[in-house]
């Protein structure tokens, strides 16, 4: 099994550090490690030509790309977009007409086009607005043209089923150049940015956060300081869903929400 | 002397199974030593949707609970963890364990290669390594690497599971300790209790 020496995990954080202003430091050490062997492996480098690449700026976009994971599917844990759907969203059209939805960490947009789908079900889809972000320009550029492989759909579509969608997924994609191409108008009201959730503000309140699966790669100072953010982004009583293995219960800001579904590992912000 | 020659250094027991493995791990989860003083951490190949029910199942016939951890979830002694479905599961510097959703390895997720190579990581000669039956080779190069690290390697007899590649291929990959019948696991699970008293 290959290894790396972490004092070489450091030369490479500090120089992304210095020369680009993203912080690595705080990811979570042994997914990192895997990382950054994955991109000596795809591109063939020792450590040393690793660090020469790296002070080409063109080669960034290609490191943030390989560093950040960008495995996802659509309606991953049905169970979960259940809860949104019965539960979650219609508490929040109780207080409000218009919802504020944030995807942090969307990676190439799977979640954002499911979310779409469950909302223009229920008929909402106008009525919100969604931002979308992550650090990679490149992942959000797929997640914009929502062309996914068509092997990728088989999943999806079993998602789909166990969700219990009131249509079928292959109502929302046409089949081009060997993809599956996602419906435009599910967007229509999304707004990709690129956004750098260890170094980025906050930039706007929301209703509901969607993180999940995304401070798993942060160590424990990280997740802290991303969940204050998060807690500040969000108006009193908004909701935050995080992964369902992933959890508040150490988190300096834990007090300030409540468990909604524990399972799903939805909270809510009661206090400010 | 005991047959296996142990000694009270080890400090987490690491289990590898897929197809075939679940009634040999039911088995050793039933007859522990009561307070065994060790984690036993599990990656065992499962269907990828379905969440719940497995632990549940492991649970009612284990002397001690299991449970699927949490991202960040500190290991403690007498426990026994099985990773959750859909997520690979690593042990990092801290004893904690962390969770991930990488690409697949050995088209699995969880991966045992990536629960024994992380586990053998931290634990280095402190290490347990036992891999059991299965249809594919996730958990060799685990294998490999927990005995490059000084860890001690057990797989089940080959002639006694349901699929031997597994085993075999850890057989193939590096020096085994120990090859064992799941009767001899848990006659090993014993001994190695019996050197916490």
């Amino acid at each position: 099994m290959k290894e790396i020496d972490i004092a070489d995990l450091k030369r490479i954080t500090e120089l992304v550090k210095t020369k680009y202003n993203y912080d690595f430091t705080n990811y979570a050490m042994s997914s990192f490690k895997r990382r950054i062997l994955r991109i000596l492996e795809i591109h063939n480098l020792t450590v040393e030509e690793l660090i020469k690449r790296l002070h080409e700026s063109s080669f960034l976009d290609d490191f943030l790309n390989e560093i950040t994971v960008n495995v996802t599917e659509m309606f991953r844990d049905p169970p979960f977009w259940r809860v949104l759907r019965d539960d979650i969203i219609p508490a929040i059209l109780l207080n409000h007409q218009k919802i504020r939805i944030w995807h942090a960490g969307c990676s190439s947009g799977e979640e954002v086009f499911s979310m779409a789908i469950l909302l223009k079900e229920m008929g909402i889809l106008e009525n919100v607005s969604v931002i979308a972000t992550d650090l990679d320009t490149n992942i959000l550029e797929v997640a914009k043209s929502g062309a996914y492989n068509l092997k990728n759909m088989e999943l999806n579509e079993k998602n789909y089923i166990r969700y219990q969608g009131t249509s079928s997924l292959s109502k929302y994609y046409k089949e081009a150049n060997g993809k599956a191409v996602l419906d435009k108008s599910l967007i229509e009201n999304v707004s990709f940015r690129k956004h750098d959730l260890v170094k980025g503000e906050v930039f706007n309140k929301f209703d509901l956060i969607l993180c999940r699966n995304v401070m798993i790669y942060f160590n424990q100072t990280l997740q802290n300081d991303v969940l204050r953010k998060f807690h500040e982004s969000l108006f009193k009583y908004g909701y935050l869903a995080i992964g369902s293995k992933e959890s508040l219960i150490w988190c300096d800001i834990a007090s300030k929400f409540i468990v909604v579904n524990n399972e799903e590992k939805v909270y809510k912000k009661i206090k400010d | 002397m005991s047959r296996f020659k142990l000694n009270n250094r080890y400090k987490a027991v690491v289990i590898g199974g897929s197809a075939g493995s679940f009634q040999g791990i039911v088995k050793i989860l039933s007859n522990l030593p009561q307070d065994f003083p060790l984690p036993i951490i599990m990656c065992l190949h499962r269907l990828k949707h379905v969440r719940n029910g497995f632990v549940e199942a492991l649970s009612i016939k284990s002397i001690m609970e299991v449970t699927e951890p949490y991202d960040k979830e500190n290991i403690k002694k007498g426990k026994v963890y099985l990773a959750p479905a859909n997520y690979h599961l690593c042990i990092e510097l801290g004893n904690y364990f962390s969770l991930s959703t990488e690409e697949m390895i050995n088209n699995s997720r969880p991966a045992i290669d990536l629960t024994l190579g992380t586990a053998a990581y931290v634990y280095r000669d402190k290490l347990i390594g036992i891999l059991l039956s299965g249809a594919n080779r996730d958990g060799g190069l685990g294998m490999k690497y927990i005995k490059e690290r000084g860890g001690l390697t057990i797989v089940q007899d080959p002639q006694e599971c349901m699929i031997d590649t597994m085993p075999n291929a850890a057989l193939s990959a590096t020096t085994i300790d120990h090859v064992l019948k799941i009767d001899e696991i848990v006659e090993f699970f014993n001994e190695l209790n019996k050197q916490y008293k």
